[in-house]
């Protein structure tokens, strides 16, 4: 494929651009050892403008966030912003240069007030040259009233939806006068409304000239919302194209310099008899009367907005939190409530939303992650046989195509499509009969992702029976069976592969439509 | 509290903001300073009543002055504790300038007391500087470096004093006084550890730099990614930290009797619970220096309350340890609680 990659800045520029763009990176680079992690990092933001920089993880999107952030200092590359040559010696010269970031994962700081949050390093002051929190306060409720949100400025951050989060993070590039946003996958935690939301402030902030930088891997967003979009592989920049000028499958072919296969390839599975049930499950102010089946063979997907309750259902489910009333039997056979390991010797297992925090322990080797839950089938004599840990984590491994260096090697050097895998290692090799799979493909580029959708669907084949919670309606459209919504802690709706629409899940997943059918 | 501010039109949206009502009663009860207050006042009550001489003039005297130097430390502490750091070589900080005090006064007794003063704090300063310079450049954590550090101030506090102890006779009697004369009943060196309380308070709640090490203490990478100076600002706080157990250390001298080679042992760990029984987390983030200098108060107390109590001496660390679990209970519960009602509310409004 040849791809349009010039050497010289004077690349095509789309008409009615100026030519002294807001930002401005020509060919950056960074290695760290022997690590090539950026070869050729370039970008060019215009004021006004919502620029993508879409590639697949490794492609050294971050990287190149962390040169713009003042994180990594660059080891070659031109770095202007508005014609100025700049050289960031840390957060802070990014900061006042008038770049804010808004990472993926959250950065406030949980034990402070949210205005204090906004606010942190240059609080107002008062006649005395002390902290003034009511003029703190007022600052912080006008960001809020410009944004059209209601968050109230003296709560600690702690509890903050992640949503909200980010529209805090936004009030704080707005008080610091921000020409340069760049919003690193910010809609990956978010659903539906709460992406709307964000889409609106980021669309007023552009109109009022700032650049934006936004990166995801949905492209749905990303045609919706930019107009230009840079592609990025292998450390490399690729092209960039204006929006309307492009396709989704050009984009991919970009990313990936490979033709994928389609994006969810459920297979056909026979599906037989109920495998869990769920019967009255109920738990005050986090979810009511939940009643479901999963049948072997099928996938069922729990859709709905982020605080639906979803995860919370299946958490109680496995044994993870407790419930009030209800009933969960397995193949039959009633499940302990409150006891994950009654659980897991039942036949669950549970593929939790957050692979860092839930689903691997980060610094343990791949092959001590892979065999976590089979400890005490390895043991002999409750002492751990190094060679049957590594026997049983290469089977796995090899099944599910790990791309490691070596078993022994941590998690934490993997990419994530990659730990992603060794969770699904960790479970599978339980042998479970039911498996819960919490927003599989979050934060997984799309080579991957679509190698995560084929095992969940052999898996499916293979006679397991499957409850996956995801945000991505593509995903859920594309992979479910049968599509159960929920809003606010009830299930609102339960579609059939044929009935479940974008629409009628999003009618049901707002409430906006009574029992969508 | 309550007014209704309109934006003055024009281009952007008209908005009308509401100031939500902040109960006063109900910030009160948030206050993570309240367990402790509440458990000092129940405690010197029922003490008074049981033996009504525990709160005569000479009683107050001697609680005050029994808590002055643990004060000083308790602040010191909750500043490093707060950044989400510990410094467990107060104790031998303060023995080797109290030592030190001591040696100056006997070799050079033409010194200046003020000149003292500078000089044991000057010493304090540079050991919690080592201690600063550890935790911040090698990144180990404080734990371990302050273990280390801890052994090091000691082992040098024995080698320079030997078997040399140095008593109230050989420093002036103007210095010996700041523990004996009042002003409005106040002792001297209590009126001293006061100002260091209020001075800290007003820093740690009042200046963008103290705001930092809350930042820092709540989430270290966080505050990195912030454009924060983490590096500098917990160096400092080890510095201060250090500054102050050396002036802990000045008022010891004036405070005891002797001085020798085992002054101040052990007492990291009293500052450490002092710090968590007045509210500080301690892994950082939160809490206040007024609540660890409570904390100290209420730890000192309890010994003279017990004793006027008549209950058996040996019975006070056990209590304080209960202080110390019933802390972090009621610590646990208020956040669970907090999480709970959150939970609640998000579920309502999606």
């Amino acid at each position: 494929m040849t791809i349009d990659h010039p050497a010289q800045p004077a690349r095509t520029e789309p008409a009615g651009r100026s030519a002294q763009p807001a930002l401005s990176l020509i060919g950056a680079a960074k290695t760290f050892g022997p690590v090539v992690a950026l070869a050729d990092g370039t970008i060019q933001i215009e004021a006004g403008e919502i620029h993508a920089l879409v590639g697949e993880n490794g492609a050294g999107k971050s990287t190149l966030v962390k040169i713009l952030a003042g994180l990594y200092t660059p080891d070659a590359g031109d770095f202007t912003l508005a014609g100025k040559p700049v050289a960031f010696r840390g957060v802070a010269d990014s900061k006042a240069a008038g770049i804010s970031v808004i990472y993926q994962e959250p950065t406030l700081f949980p034990d402070l007030t949210v205005a204090e949050n906004i606010f942190i390093g240059r609080q107002p002051k008062n006649g005395l040259g002390l902290i003034s929190t009511g003029a703190m306060r007022k600052a912080a409720r006008a960001l809020f009233d410009r944004l059209g949100v209601q968050i109230d400025p003296d709560r600690v951050a702690e509890g903050l939806s992640i949503a909200d989060q980010q529209i805090i993070e936004i009030a704080k590039a707005i008080s610091l006068d921000a020409k340069v946003l760049i919003m690193d996958e910010p809609t990956a935690a978010l659903s539906g409304v709460e992406v709307d939301r964000l889409f609106q402030v980021a669309r007023s902030l552009r109109d009022a000239g700032a650049g934006i930088m936004f990166i995801s891997h949905r492209f749905e967003e990303v045609f919706a919302l930019c107009d230009r979009i840079t592609v990025m592989r292998d450390g490399r920049y690729i092209a960039t194209h204006v929006t309307n000028e492009t396709s989704v499958d050009a984009i991919v072919r970009q990313m990936v310099g490979r033709d994928i296969a389609a994006l969810f390839p459920k297979q056909d599975a026979e599906i037989g008899d109920a495998v869990l049930t769920v019967d009255g499950l109920s738990r005050a102010g986090v979810f009511s009367d939940i009643s479901f089946t999963v049948r072997s063979g099928e996938i069922v997907a729990l859709a709905g907005l982020v605080g639906a309750g979803r995860t919370e259902v299946a958490r109680a489910v496995f044994g993870i939190d407790p419930y009030d009333t209800g009933r969960v039997t397995l193949d039959g056979k009633p499940v302990k409530a409150g006891d994950p390991q009654a659980a897991i010797d039942a036949g669950m297992g549970f593929v939790p939303e957050d692979r860092r925090k839930q689903g691997l322990v980060m610094d343990l080797s791949v092959a001590r992650n892979a065999t976590l839950t089979l400890r005490h089938r390895l043991a002999r004599f409750g002492i751990i046989s190094g060679r049957r840990e590594r026997e049983a984590a290469e089977e796995w491994s090899a099944r599910l195509q790990v791309k490691t260096g070596s078993q022994e090697y941590a998690v934490s050097t993997l990419s994530g499509g990659n730990q992603q895998k060794v969770v699904l290692a960790k479970w599978l090799a339980t042998e479970p009969t039911f498996l819960i799979v919490d927003e599989p493909t979050r934060g997984i580029d799309v080579g991957t992702k679509s190698e995560v959708h084929r095992l969940i669907s052999e898996l499916a084949g293979r006679g397991i029976a499957i409850l996956m919670i995801s945000s991505e309606l593509p995903e859920v459209l594309g992979m479910a069976d049968r599509v159960l919504v929920m809003h606010e802690g009830r299930i609102t709706a339960e579609l059939t592969r044929e009935e479940a629409t974008p629409e009628t899940v999003m009618h049901a997943a707002t409430g906006s439509l009574e029992g969508a059918r | 509290m309550t007014d209704t501010t309109t934006k003055p039109g024009g281009g952007g949206p008209v908005t009308v903001a509401t100031e939500r009502t902040t109960n006063p009663i109900a910030s009160i009860v948030r206050l993570r300073e309240l367990p402790v207050t509440v458990a000092l006042v129940v405690l010197v009550l029922v003490t008074y009543l049981a033996n009504p001489l525990f709160l005569s003039a000479q009683g107050v005297k001697d609680l005050l002055l029994n808590a002055t130097i643990m004060i000083i430390l308790a602040v010191g502490q909750a500043l490093v504790i707060i950044t989400r750091n510990v410094d467990l070589s107060v104790g031998s900080i303060l023995g080797l300038v109290a030592f030190a005090t001591g040696t100056m006064f006997a070799t050079m007794p033409q010194l200046p007391i003020i000149a003292v003063f500078a000089i044991a704090m000057l010493l304090g300063a540079v050991l919690g500087a080592i201690n600063g310079a550890l935790v911040t450049i090698a990144k180990v954590p404080a734990l371990v470096i302050t273990l280390g550090t801890l052994y090091i101030y000691r082992g040098l506090n024995n080698a320079w004093a030997g078997g040399t102890q140095y008593f109230a006779d050989d420093r002036p009697d103007a210095f010996g006084n700041l523990s004996v004369d009042t002003v409005l009943g106040f002792p001297v060196i209590t009126l001293i550890a006061i100002l260091v309380v209020v001075v800290v308070a007003v820093y740690m709640a009042g200046a963008r730099s103290g705001r930092d090490l809350y930042a820092i203490g709540s989430d270290p990478d966080a505050a990195k990614l912030f454009g924060i100076p983490v590096g500098r600002r917990v160096f400092l706080a080890f510095l201060a930290n250090g500054l102050l157990a050396g002036l802990a250390g000045v008022l010891y001298a004036s405070r005891f009797n002797s001085v020798g080679a085992t002054t101040g042992s052990g007492m990291e760990l009293d500052v450490v619970a002092a710090a968590v029984v007045g509210g500080v987390a301690i892994f950082g983030g939160s809490g206040s220096v007024a609540g660890a200098a409570i904390g100290a108060i209420l730890l000192t107390t309890i010994t003279s309350a017990l004793t006027a109590l008549r209950v058996d001496k040996f019975w006070q660390q056990a209590i304080v340890g209960i202080l110390i679990l019933a802390a972090i209970i009621i610590d646990r519960v208020a956040s669970l609680r907090t999480a709970k009602k959150l939970r609640m509310s998000e579920a309502r409004d999606v």
